[in-house]
This record gives C-alpha cells, sequence and structure tokens, in this order.
C-alpha cells in the first residue's frame, strides 16, 4: 500500500474544541425511567415492532425486526415493561413525529437469557452468516449517517474489496465520541474490523485518524500490533474538514476519486466508522445488539463529557442528569457544529446516529451562527475555493434562489455533500446549505408529485373510459330491448305456428274419433245389461262433448 | 418544556464578511494614497472627503427608493472602495462637482440601478471614469507633474479653493498632461522613445515621475491584500505577465517606438489596476481558469490602448471590456468536479 | 431595374421551396401542445379553473381560450412552469379560482356512512372504494384533494384532513423570508 497522501480540493482548517470533552475517560450514562426508541433509526425500512404494550422485555432483546432489504433491528436497550407504540418527538431535523417503542425500564437492566456469543469462530462462519448477525443485531453506521451495516458489508457483484477503509477522522469540531472510543477500546475495534474484513473478504484494512489525535493513533497503533493482524494499518491523515467525508477520506489515502454517482464498492473500497467496528465486535463476542453508543456531551456545560449512553435516552433526561437545566437551554445542536441539525423538542431521544449533542444555554457565547446581516452575494468566489467536491457553490446559490431546479441540477446540487464549508468562508453570510438542502428536497418533492399526478390522470382516463365503456353497454342493452318490442312477429309467428299444429293435431284425434265412434267393435253378443252400461256411457260421453265444445283453445290454453 | 431556536447548518462561521473585506482594500489603499500626496499634493484628500460623501448620500438615497435596508448597506464599505479607486484616478486639482457627478453616476446608475452590491455587471468606478473623461476630456487630462506641482507652492487651503473654484484646468500658465499622454504625443511627433524618456520632469527611474512610486506602494498593497486572502493571486498576476509579456514583444520588436515592460507597469494605474480595481469580485470572472483568462485579457487591452487607442491610459476601457467577457468565462472554465470526467 | 427585381423575385422563390420542403422532410414529431399542458398541471381533476377536469382546462389553454393562472392546487410552480412553456410572463394565481391550499386528503367517518354511492360516482379518480351498500372508503394514496366528494354525500360524512408528512420526504423550508428578514 503506498504510503504517500494525496489532497482534495478546498476543505478548512477548523478550531477544535475538543480538549475538555478528551480531558476524562468515556462516563457510562444512567438508563433513564422510560427509554423511546425509534423504528426507524436509520435509512432504508424502518423497523417492524414485534412486541406490544405490556410485554416484558430484557436488554439487546430485538423488539423491532428488520423489515425489507435496507433496514435494521431495533432492540430493548435496558430491561422494563413495552408502554406504548406510538408516535412520539424523535431526533431529526424537521422536528416531525415518528413511531416509537416506549419502554418503561425497571431498574434491573437485566441482560438476555442466552446470548448467542460466536466469539473467534466467527472465521468458520460464512460471510452470509455473519452478515444476518450483524443485520439481527441491528448494527447501522455510526459516524452519522445510519445506512444498515450488513448491507455495506458484502462485496460488490464484480470483484471482491481489496480495502476496509476504517474511518476514525471525526473531522468536526467538538465531536470527540470516536477519539475516545479508540483510546478505551482499542482491541475492540481492532477485533471488529478483522470481522467485518472476514464479511468483506476484505485483503487489506486502514484505520484512518487525523493527526491531531496523537494519543489515538498511538493506542490504535500498539492495538493493531498486539492483535498480530498483518493487514492492518494504521495512517494518520492531515486534519483538514471535512476529511472524513468517505469519498474525500478514500481521495486521501488512495488517490482514487470514486465516481459521483457510484459507490466505493465498485472500486473494491467499503468504508466503515470505528465505532461501527466497535458495535459489531460486540455483537459477535458479547453476543448483544445494538443497545448504547457513546456521544459527547459538550458546548454550555460546565463538564464536557463523552458519556456511554442507552439508545432512546431521553436528552433531557441527560442534561438534567448532568447539570444542565433545560429551562436555561436556548438550542441544541445533534450532531457536529458544520453538518448537525437544531433539535426541536428537548425530550427527544439519543439514537443510534446521535454522535453528539451541543448544549447553547440563554445569554450564553457559543460560536452560534444565527446568520446576521445576511447581504447580497458579492460574487467572491470563496466559497469555490473550500468545496471538497470542487462544485460552484455561488452558481448553485443563484440557481436555487431563482428556484430553477433544472439550471441547479446542471452544476451537480446532488453531488453537495452539504459540509458547510461554503457557507463557513461566505462573506455574506448567505445560508448557502439551506439554499441546497431546500432545493434537493424541492426537487425530490417535485418528482415525486409528478408521479403522483401521472397516477392521477391514468385513472381520471381510466375512468372516462369505465364510464364511457359503461354508457355503451347500457345503450347496447336498450337498443335490443327496443328492437325486441317493434317486431315481435317473430314470437307471434311462433306461436301461430303452434297454435296451427295443435289445431292440426286435434282435428286428426277428432277425424279418428269421428270414423271409430260409427261402429263399436266386439258388440254383437251382449247382454241387455252390457247393453245398458255402453248406453249410459254413450249418453255421458255426448254431454261432455257438448260441454267441451268451447274447447280446443282452452285446451290449448291449459297445455301451454 | 423551554420552546428551542432552530437554525440551519453550519452553526459557525468564519471571520470573514463584506466589511472586513472593504475595510481592509481601503487599508491597502493608504500606502498608496500617501505617495499620491506626496507627489501631487493634498488635492487627492479633499476629493476624497468629497466622493465619501456624495457616495454615502447617494448610497442612501438609492436604498431608501429601493425599500433596503440603511443600516446593513451603509455600512460595508464598498461605495467607498469605488469611491477611492476613482479619486485616484482625478487630477488631484481638478474641479470638485468632477468628483461629485463621477461618483454619483457610478453609484447611482453603475451600481443601484443594476441591483445593488452584487448585481452590477461593470466596475461602478471605472463607470464614473469613463463618463467623466468622455465627457469632460479637458478637466480629466489635466494632469501637472510634480515639479510642477511643488512648484506652484500650493498649500491645502489655496488647493481647496482651487478645486471648488474653476480648478487647474483653468490655469492656463501650466502645461499639463500625464507621462503616458506626453509620450503619447511624442511618439506621435516620431520622436524616439529613448529621448522621451529622458524628460526628467515626467519620467522618473522606472516609469512616470511620481506614478512610479504611486504604482509602487499599491504593488505593496496588492501583496498585503493577497497576504490577507482578500483576494486571488489570479487576476493580477495574469494581468501584469501579460502587459509584460506583449510590452515585451513590441519592445523587442522596435526599442524605439515601443516603450520598454516596466515603464508600462510603473506607469498610469497599472499596479492599482491590476490589484484593486480588476479585482472587484462583483464584476470581475469567479472561476480560477476564468480569472487567468480575464486578467490577461486585460493586460492586453491596457497595452493596445495605450499603444494603438485613442486615450493615454487603457486600464478603465480594458476592465470595462473585460467586465463584458465576465459570464462568457464563468460559462466556459467551469472546474472538474469531483467525481466527474473532464467532460460533465 | 427589373433585372434586379427578378433576380430577387427568384431567390425568394427558391429559398422559400427550400424551406418548404426543410419543414415537411425535417418535420420532428413532437407532443402537441395540449399534451405539454396537461403534463404539467397537478391532475387534481377538481375543477376549480372552470373546466370539468385538467385536461379540458390544457385544451383551453392551447386555445388561448383560459389563461395560465386559474390552478389553485398547482400554485406558483405550475404558473411559472405554463409560463416558461408558452413563452409568456408568469402572473399571480387569479383569486377568483381559489386560494393554494397545503395538500389535503379527505376521509370517510365510517360510523355515518351509508353506502350511497354518490361519492363514488363523484371521484374523478375512482379513489373511493365501495358499492351500493357497502362500507365507503377513501383510498389516501389516491386521492388528489379536488374535494368533489363532498358536496353530494346526503350525511355529510366525508371531511378534509392535511396530507400526512412523512418525515422521510420532508420539505427543507426556503431560507428566503429568513433572508428577507434579516437583509
Amino acid at each position: 500500500m503506498s504510503k504517500r497522501l494525496f489532497r482534495f480540493n478546498g476543505g478548512l482548517k477548523l478550531a477544535d474544541f475538543k480538549t475538555g470533552s478528551t480531558g476524562q475517560p468515556i462516563v457510562q450514562a444512567p438508563i433513564p425511567p422510560q427509554l423511546i426508541l425509534p423504528l426507524q433509526q436509520h435509512i432504508g425500512e424502518p423497523a417492524e415492532a414485534c412486541v406490544k404494550p405490556g410485554d416484558t422485555v430484557t436488554r439487546g432483546q430485538e423488539i423491532a425486526r428488520a423489515r425489507g432489504a435496507i433496514s435494521a433491528s431495533i432492540h430493548a436497550s435496558s430491561s422494563g415493561v413495552v408502554h406504548a407504540i406510538e408516535k412520539r418527538q424523535v431526533s431529526h431535523p424537521s422536528g416531525l413525529l415518528a413511531p416509537c417503542v416506549v419502554i418503561d425500564t425497571d431498574g434491573l437492566d437485566r441482560p438476555q437469557q442466552a446470548p448467542v456469543i460466536i466469539g473467534d469462530a466467527y472465521l468458520q462462519q460464512t460471510p452470509d452468516a455473519v452478515r444476518k448477525l450483524v443485520r439481527a443485531g441491528g448494527i447501522v453506521g455510526m459516524g452519522g449517517a445510519g445506512f444498515p451495516t450488513a448491507v455495506k458489508l458484502k462485496p460488490g457483484p464484480e470483484h471482491g474489496v481489496d480495502l476496509l477503509v476504517l474511518n476514525g477522522a471525526e473531522c468536526e469540531p467538538y465531536i470527540s465520541c470516536d477519539d475516545m472510543l479508540m483510546r478505551e477500546r482499542a482491541p475492540a475495534i481492532i477485533a471488529g474490523a478483522r470481522v467485518m474484513m472476514h464479511a468483506l473478504g476484505a485483503r487489506h484494512a486502514v484505520i484512518a485518524v487525523e493527526d491531531n489525535k496523537p494519543q489515538s493513533m498511538q493506542i490504535m497503533a500498539q492495538a493493531i500490533r498486539d492483535s498480530g493482524a498483518e493487514n492492518i494499518e494504521l495512517r494518520g491523515i492531515p486534519a483538514i474538514y471535512p476529511a472524513g467525508g468517505e469519498k474525500q477520506l478514500i481521495k486521501v489515502l488512495t488517490g482514487i476519486e470514486i465516481p459521483a454517482q457510484a459507490l466505493p464498492i465498485n472500486a473494491g473500497i467499503v468504508c466503515h466508522n470505528v465505532a461501527t467496528a466497535e458495535a459489531v465486535y460486540r455483537v459477535i463476542y458479547q453476543g448483544e445488539g445494538a443497545v448504547s453508543r457513546v456521544v459527547t456531551l459538550t458546548g454550555n456545560v460546565s463538564q464536557e463529557l463523552n458519556l456511554d449512553v442507552r439508545y432512546g435516552t431521553p436528552v433531557e433526561f441527560l442534561l438534567r442528569t448532568y447539570g444542565i437545566d433545560p429551562a436555561l437551554v436556548a438550542a441544541i445542536t445533534i450532531g457536529g457544529p458544520m453538518m448537525g441539525y437544531s433539535l426541536h423538542a428537548i425530550d427527544a431521544p439519543v439514537s443510534k446516529t446521535t454522535n453528539c449533542i451541543i448544549v447553547k444555554q440563554q445569554g450564553a457565547a457559543l460560536p452560534f451562527s444565527n446568520h446576521g446581516g445576511t447581504r447580497p452575494c458579492i460574487r467572491c468566489g470563496n466559497c469555490a475555493d473550500v468545496c471538497p467536491v470542487n462544485l460552484l457553490p455561488q452558481q448553485l446559490y443563484w440557481h436555487a434562489q431563482s428556484r430553477d431546479f433544472d439550471k441547479v441540477q446542471d452544476f451537480h446540487l446532488f453531488d453537495c455533500i452539504e459540509c458547510g464549508c461554503c457557507d463557513y468562508v461566505c462573506p455574506s453570510h448567505l445560508p448557502l446549505v439551506q439554499y441546497y438542502r431546500f432545493a434537493k428536497t424541492e426537487i425530490w418533492a417535485q418528482e415525486r408529485e409528478k408521479e403522483k399526478s401521472d397516477l392521477a390522470r391514468q385513472r381520471h382516463e381510466f375512468r372516462q373510459f369505465r364510464l364511457e365503456r359503461e354508457k355503451a353497454e347500457r345503450a347496447a342493452r336498450h337498443k335490443q330491448k327496443a328492437a325486441a318490442l317493434q317486431a315481435p312477429s317473430a314470437e307471434e309467428a311462433e306461436l301461430a305456428k303452434k297454435k296451427a299444429a295443435i289445431a292440426a293435431a286435434l282435428e286428426r284425434v277428432k277425424a279418428r274419433k269421428a270414423q271409430a265412434d260409427t261402429k263399436p267393435r266386439n258388440v254383437d253378443n251382449l247382454s241387455p245389461q252390457q247393453r245398458q252400461l255402453i248406453e249410459e256411457v254413450d249418453a255421458r260421453r255426448k254431454q261432455n262433448r257438448q260441454q267441451q265444445k268451447p274447447g280446443p283453445e282452452q285446451k290449448n290454453s291449459d297445455t301451454e | 418544556m423551554p420552546s428551542l431556536l432552530t437554525s440551519s447548518s453550519p452553526h459557525i462561521h468564519g471571520a470573514n464578511s463584506v466589511p472586513r473585506l472593504m475595510y481592509t482594500v481601503l487599508a491597502a489603499l493608504l500606502p498608496a494614497l500617501a505617495a499620491y500626496c506626496w507627489f501631487f499634493g493634498p488635492g487627492i484628500l479633499v476629493h476624497l472627503g468629497l466622493a465619501y460623501g456624495t457616495a454615502l448620500a447617494c448610497e442612501a438615497l438609492m436604498l431608501r427608493l429601493r425599500g433596503k435596508p440603511l443600516g446593513l448597506f451603509l455600512s460595508d464599505g464598498s461605495c467607498l472602495v469605488s469611491a477611492s479607486l476613482l479619486c485616484f484616478a482625478i487630477p488631484s486639482l481638478a474641479p470638485w462637482w468632477l468628483t461629485v457627478i463621477g461618483i454619483s453616476f457610478a453609484i447611482v446608475v453603475a451600481k443601484h440601478l443594476y441591483g445593488g452590491l452584487g448585481h452590477n455587471p461593470f466596475n461602478p468606478a471605472m463607470i464614473g471614469y469613463a463618463l467623466l473623461l468622455i465627457s469632460f476630456p479637458r478637466e480629466m487630462t489635466s494632469w501637472l507633474s510634480p515639479t510642477a506641482h511643488s512648484a506652484l507652492n500650493l498649500n491645502f487651503s489655496d488647493t481647496v479653493s482651487l478645486i471648488f473654484g474653476t480648478g487647474i484646468s483653468a490655469v492656463d500658465a501650466v502645461t499639463m498632461a500625464s507621462p503616458l499622454d506626453h509620450m503619447r504625443t511624442e511618439l506621435g511627433r516620431e520622436h524616439v522613445l529613448s529621448a522621451i524618456v529622458n524628460n526628467r520632469e515626467l519620467f522618473g527611474l522606472l516609469g512616470g515621475a511620481g506614478w512610479e512610486w504611486i504604482n509602487a506602494m499599491a504593488l505593496l498593497g496588492g501583496v498585503f491584500l493577497l497576504w490577507r486572502k482578500i483576494i486571488h493571486w489570479h487576476i493580477p498576476v495574469a494581468t501584469l505577465v501579460a502587459l509584460l509579456l506583449i510590452a515585451g514583444f513590441f519592445h523587442l520588436l522596435d526599442p524605439a517606438r515601443y516603450s520598454d515592460p516596466l515603464l508600462h507597469l510603473f506607469s498610469g494605474a497599472t499596479m492599482l489596476g491590476a490589484f484593486f480595481i480588476a479585482t472587484d469580485p462583483v464584476s470581475a470572472a469567479t472561476t480560477n481558469r476564468g480569472r487567468l483568462y480575464y486578467g490577461a485579457g486585460i493586460g492586453i487591452i491596457i497595452y493596445v490602448v495605450r499603444t494603438w487607442g485613442g486615450y493615454p491610459d487603457g486600464v478603465a476601457f480594458a476592465v470595462l471590456l473585460m467586465n463584458m467577457a465576465a459570464p462568457t468565462l464563468d460559462y466556459f472554465t467551469q472546474p472538474r468536479v469531483f467525481g466527474h470526467g473532464k467532460k460533465d | 431595374m427589373w433585372t434586379a427585381v427578378s433576380v430577387l423575385a427568384l431567390l425568394g422563390a427558391l429559398f422559400g421551396m427550400i424551406l418548404g420542403y426543410a419543414a415537411v422532410r425535417f418535420r420532428v414529431q413532437s407532443n402537441p401542445l395540449v399534451e405539454k399542458i396537461d403534463s404539467i398541471l397537478p391532475q387534481t381533476q377538481c375543477g376549480q379553473c372552470t373546466f370539468p377536469g385538467c385536461r379540458p382546462y390544457a385544451q383551453a389553454i392551447a386555445d388561448g381560450e383560459a389563461d395560465i393562472n386559474q390552478c389553485p392546487p398547482g400554485g406558483e410552480a405550475v404558473i411559472h412552469a405554463l409560463a416558461d412553456l408558452l413563452g409568456r410572463d408568469p402572473k399571480p394565481l387569479n383569486p377568483e379560482h381559489g386560494a393554494h391550499k397545503e395538500k389535503i386528503v379527505v376521509e370517510i367517518d365510517e360510523d355515518l356512512c351509508i353506502g350511497c354511492t354518490l361519492c363514488i360516482q363523484a371521484c374523478p379518480v375512482d379513489a373511493i372504494l365501495g358499492a351500493a351498500k357497502q362500507m365507503h372508503s377513501v383510498i389516501a394514496e389516491e386521492c388528489t384533494g379536488c374535494e368533489l366528494c363532498i358536496p353530494p354525500c346526503p350525511v355529510d360524512c366525508i371531511y378534509v384532513v392535511p396530507a400526512a408528512q412523512d418525515i422521510n420526504h420532508w420539505k427543507v423550508p426556503s431560507p428566503e423570508p429568513l433572508v428577507q428578514a434579516r437583509s
């Protein structure tokens, strides 16, 4: 592997603000009385709840199953009773509600009865089996995006994976959770990395750490040596924001520029966060699904800390526990100051992608931009100088502002990684990244609208067709009925024919009878009684005949 | 539950701002200003005062008419920069109304009628200068040499009364021409360059008398701006290199008719133009490659206008002509985006 | 002079023939204008534009009988798109035809529904499921929010609800009001 490092265009050197939070070890945060676990803490399909209110759960128990190809399970972060499955406030820039499993914890933190611990035996498992374990363990990318890790542990269809990159860059200011994780749990990270390499069939691994973390680099290097792994290497990279961006990191380490709409896997490279590797370690070596992560609590706080927090812990609980009065909090940023989002509700929970909580107290000074005094763009071009994707943010701004969504895509809007470098240097204090996000979501919404309206048009056109068809059918039926009424001769002719046939038959019968009536046979040797009987019957027959004279039609109507 | 403030990322911001940019440019102009005052007297200070006042007044008026917030825009210092640059281009003893007309036109028409800060396609100071040069050629070409200035022996109040009176152009007794102007006329009369440059009153070591110092100070100021990352190196370097190359080429061709490159670099408004005027971000090209072409174009046009054109100094017209080309330059010099091929 | 006239006339005729031939030989099959206009309209089929559906409105615009600012569900976006397509200036939505509202769908209160099918007959996109004397249900994904089903219902059991906002499809608001307020 080449020792040379490469550069990407632009980027910024930012002040760290990490010394406070790296000054002491990771602290175990207490378990809150109530855990709120969103069913979607990852990219892809939300998980499907497999418990119901009233169920008792143990720590690490799967409470929602991954659904679909790109999904991850959710596990109970502590033991207790399921309180409800309902919409609650979640950590999301929109401030909207989302379905969550709410658990009232019992404070006992009972683990699962018989966790399945694979340990070193993972080497005997197939890569697919390992991926299944990772998926069932609910592991997602811990760097902030939350992509289901099991999906990213699949080698590409064309060729195997040459390189696994472990991202320990942590380039944003304030965030130090990965730094502390590397200092305290280096062996676990290395072990997890080796599991990942097994699942991917990767030949090499590089752990990239920014050079402003000398202790982490030392400790990780030692852990690599201790593990005896020959194909894992540690590289220190210059601390330029955003070196931790996946494509930028790959460029720095290998010089390869992943094409715009392609994924690193197409170049035989896979990138995972170091905390994700540690989570994989926990699944394989401790048999426990995703229940907690390290979160940096910083900003206007009495003590900047890195906390090991259970998923589902409300932010408010953390604030109270560590001496911050929620009533005095003006704003909370989840994530770093460059790419993090503002929290809307203080009781939203910590989720799998929460890596940092920056607190701003009322009246306190944080370098919190409110974009005061936005001026028109002066076309200085500073934004293009710092863009790590080499875009023209100025052009993106002009076209997003004028809502020219076609033009804005011509300038490769969707390549923008929203790192915020352009916004940071803009002398006119334009909210550039917000313009780009606005344009992106607007374009997606328009595409969805178009699909919906096309569908509505199809349904409308089919409805028109259906109504026409019904009308036509009705008209045809009416025509038939009308035709029947106007030309009854066919029926009547039938009737007449029948009558004629019957009449003819009667005539024949009558004629035969008439003949037969002249001389009854065997009347020669009759006794006087026999003769009398015959005369009585004859008389009766005559009478009957006379009564039945208006006969043939009646008979016919009876037989009809 | 408190209501939390929400804002969009990023939540931190660099120290850069428009006022910081503009005031740093003004600071960088101070050495050149000092040199100017040394050689051409304090007249420029009077003009600066006039220009600043008029500029702010016009800006305030236009902002009010356009319904824009006054405080935000008056404090950004952009009209002051335009005013300063215009004052360098006006003879130090020109009448007061020249400055007022020039800067008013620049601010009102060239800047605000096109949309205000950030929207003007042409450099406002150069538009003002062009207007004055074309409309009032006599007043605009009444340059005194440094020697003549000191000969006049004007104190400050004399300067003020001259400016608010009739201006120097009304004074007949003095010969008035800038070094470049003089050179053009003499070359037109078929005099040899070496003879022309020997005129010690008008020409110094490298360039025009007095002007070479002003240019040198402007160069200093420009390097200061580069160091502070206020401007990009592409435009000044491209302008100077292009001017150097084309002047050098013709000088080698015929040293008698075409002056040497250094004279061009240190005469007239070359350095001011390269570092302060051409680098106006609003009207210049914005991509780095585009800036190189932009600067080169300016350098070449400066030479062309000076040598074959109808005016002694070509900086203003060069800048204005390249302002017209800036959008096209931007369109054809887009950088290659990360992850895309050259053709995308 | 007559030579000049005849030469020019000849040239004119020649070029005219070339142009005529080119117009026929190189004709580009494109969508008729009505199709293009219809593909821009939101297909709500609500009739607020005074035409019975989006297609008739598209036809009217193409025929020059209707203006481009009569569609409230389409709002600004549609007006601008139509203005772009037809090379005209966009204008504000004509308030006579209604106001642009947030996306809505309708819901049937199942306790009150009597199964009369009047709403089914009214729905322009057949988004209501049901049959005579059977429960009627609105298929929310297909409902365009045209509100044409509400007047015919004899028991007034159909009501409007805002379309559900999916957290995954959240739209980031434009910073414009922010920029204007602060500058």
